[in-house]
């Protein structure tokens, strides 16, 4: 298979001083890219997709996203804080999103450009993308979103086939970043774009970019980490007026919201990345040709449910939902016009399969392997235990044969072999040598 | 290697384990994706026939040096007219499959499409088996 499987960078980090060396997040991993080693979670960076998935379900909070300080904004002369509309959904609608974006200009940003509003353009691009037909389009149906980086880097691992239906688009967040970039300060130096973010996925993508070269965005602060110091910031700032965006932009941070937002009816949305994983093997099984559109998003209820929020996914779509209901349609005027000449929103670069699964580059050397691994896994209790630090039994077998564990890890497989030497140390013990032994003689 | 696989008589809710499973292999050999994408829509498409029409069979796959050998047999009621078998658009599914979105009338066609080789035989009173191969 062509493809990279270089050890993309990350921003999933673990704590080792946290990790207690339990078997929760290896069991919820969707890639099976964690194991537990000498008593710590180890993730394996070429199979990690960013999902977040363990930084949600660790119960020690020993993972966590690797973001920038707000500190680093010093460094810039002119400050643009690019906030996802998830960062409107941590505080209640008593306050309004002025008040939001007037506290991040009393946190030390000079200018706020809404995520929400670049949303609304990458809105529009996607219709159009769905409106071309047939040849023209040269885009096989259905497209499936490529907003959320957990879900472009799962079809690149586990369903490559489906790396064409990807919508060759830039996120809205990117969208934002280029538009402050290219049309409010073109050619401008020191300008800093910090894209404030729900998740750690976004976090990598802009270090290691789907589908473009290099990220307009500077720094990305982890919604997490802006919280506190935002919620301060807002009881004391003068309100002003600085929300633009309107209704088809807020709703992308929630499931749902981008169908609603295209107005595509032969779509599905589906939130959550195990739900994610089942839509996808329906549709490599060729099930839904049907559909024009799928929007597929790694985190329960979508953005609101990022890993790096503060609030519980489904009050925080609620909240959403009535801003959405207090907000224009549209914003004063997307696209083009307000910023001059559009932007230009389409792919630059190849989106590559992932190779990390395959067993082998030689592919009689994997079939030997897979073998293996068959007869290994029947050999296993299949219990699922983890208690050898792999997420199952049949990993564990892949592990074996791909020499990175031994089949004695296994609990049962080790007390079996315990056994059966106590046994034999029984039997030897039972053995006594002739010439010491005056009674055996009779 | 060869992978096998009891599939269920009407459970929909394992329907489907066959491909998965075949994907899973196909996908740690490193075969290009959309060999992959072919050989799980002929395998599932055939496991889902086997579950709407025989009450489930035998579903088997042997991947071996350049080729992927799926075969998949019952002991069903067997199928009287091949020829409008493997009519697109033909179905005698039964009514409380198709409100589940099941037989359209493209199982064997979609099969046939995305193999390689595609041999079925079936003796009504008997049973059927498929034989589908995919070159990898």
């Amino acid at each position: 298979m062509s493809g990279d499987s270089f050890p993309a960078p990350h921003s999933v980090l673990l704590d080792p001083e946290k990790c207690v060396g339990c078997t929760t997040c290896i069991k919820q991993c969707p890639t099976e890219a964690i194991r537990v080693r000498k008593g710590r979670a180890s993730i394996q960076p070429e199979r990690c997709i960013d999902c977040g998935e363990c930084i949600r379900t660790c119960p020690h909070g020993a993972k966590r996203a690797v973001s920038d300080p707000l500190s680093m904004i010093g460094a810039y002369r002119v400050k643009v804080a690019v906030p996802a509309p998830t960062l409107y959904t941590q505080y209640d609608e008593g306050c309004s999103v002025d008040r939001v974006l007037s506290g991040l200009l009393e946190l030390g940003f000079d200018e706020v450009f809404e995520v929400a509003e670049a949303a609304e353009i990458v809105t529009q691009a996607t219709r159009e993308l769905l409106s071309l037909s047939g040849t023209e389009a040269d885009l096989p149906r259905p497209l499936i979103s490529s907003a959320c980086p957990a879900v472009v880097r799962l079809v690149q691992l586990r369903f490559p086939s489906l790396i064409p239906n990807l919508a060759p688009l830039i996120p809205p967040m990117e969208a934002a970043a280029r538009i402050v970039k290219e049309r409010l300060h073109p050619g401008e130096e020191g300008v800093g774009v910090f894209f404030i973010t729900p998740c750690a996925g976004k976090v990598t993508v802009t270090r290691a970019p789907l589908g473009y070269a290099r990220s307009a965005i500077d720094g990305v602060i982890g919604l997490r980490d802006i919280y506190l110091p935002l919620r301060s910031a807002i009881a004391s700032a003068p309100e002003r007026r600085l929300a633009r965006a309107g209704r088809k932009g807020l709703e992308w941070a929630r499931v749902d919201g981008e169908c609603d937002a295209v107005g595509e009816r032969r779509s599905i949305s589906v939130d959550g990345i195990g739900n994610v994983i089942g839509v996808l093997e329906a549709l490599e099984n060729g099930k839904l040709e049907d559909l024009a559109y799928i929007e597929a998003l790694a985190c329960p209820a979508g953005c609101v449910g990022g890993p790096l929020t503060v609030e519980n996914p489904y009050i925080a779509k609620t909240r959403l939902r009535n801003r959405e209901e207090s907000a224009p349609l549209a914003g004063p005027s997307p696209g083009e016009g307000r910023y001059g000449p559009a932007i230009d929103l389409r792919w630059t670069a190849a989106v590559k399969p992932r190779s990390a699964l395959a067993l082998d580059p030689d592919m009689l050397k994997a079939l030997v392997m897979l073998e293996e691994i068959e007869l290994r896994a029947e050999g296993l209790p299949g219990l699922d235990c983890g208690s050898c630090g792999a997420p199952s039994c049949r990993a564990l077998a892949e592990d074996i044969a791909r020499g990175t564990a031994i089949e004695s890890d296994c609990v049962f497989k080790l007390r079996d072999k315990v056994r059966e030497l106590a046994k034999e140390l029984m039997a030897l013990e039972e053995i006594r040598p002739p010439g010491l032994d005056r009674e055996a003689k009779g | 290697m060869t992978l096998r696989f009891e599939v269920d008589d009407e459970d929909f809710s394992l329907a489907g384990r066959a491909s998965s499973e075949l994907k899973r292999a196909l996908g740690r050999l490193g075969i290009c994706p959309e060999t992959v994408r072919r050989a799980s829509i002929a395998m599932y498409e055939a496991e889902i026939n086997m579950v709407i029409h025989a009450g489930g069979g035998v579903a088997e796959a042997v991947i071996g040096e350049g080729r992927v050998v799926m075969t998949l047999s019952d002991e069903g009621p067997g199928i009287p007219d091949m020829a409008l078998a493997m009519t697109e658009g033909w179905s005698t599914a039964p009514d409380r499959f198709r409100e589940l979105g099941f037989g359209a009338g493209m199982g064997l066609p979609n099969m046939r499409r995305n193999c390689d080789e595609f041999d079925i035989r079936s003796e009504v009173g008997k049973g059927t088996c498929v034989r589908m191969v995919i070159n990898l």
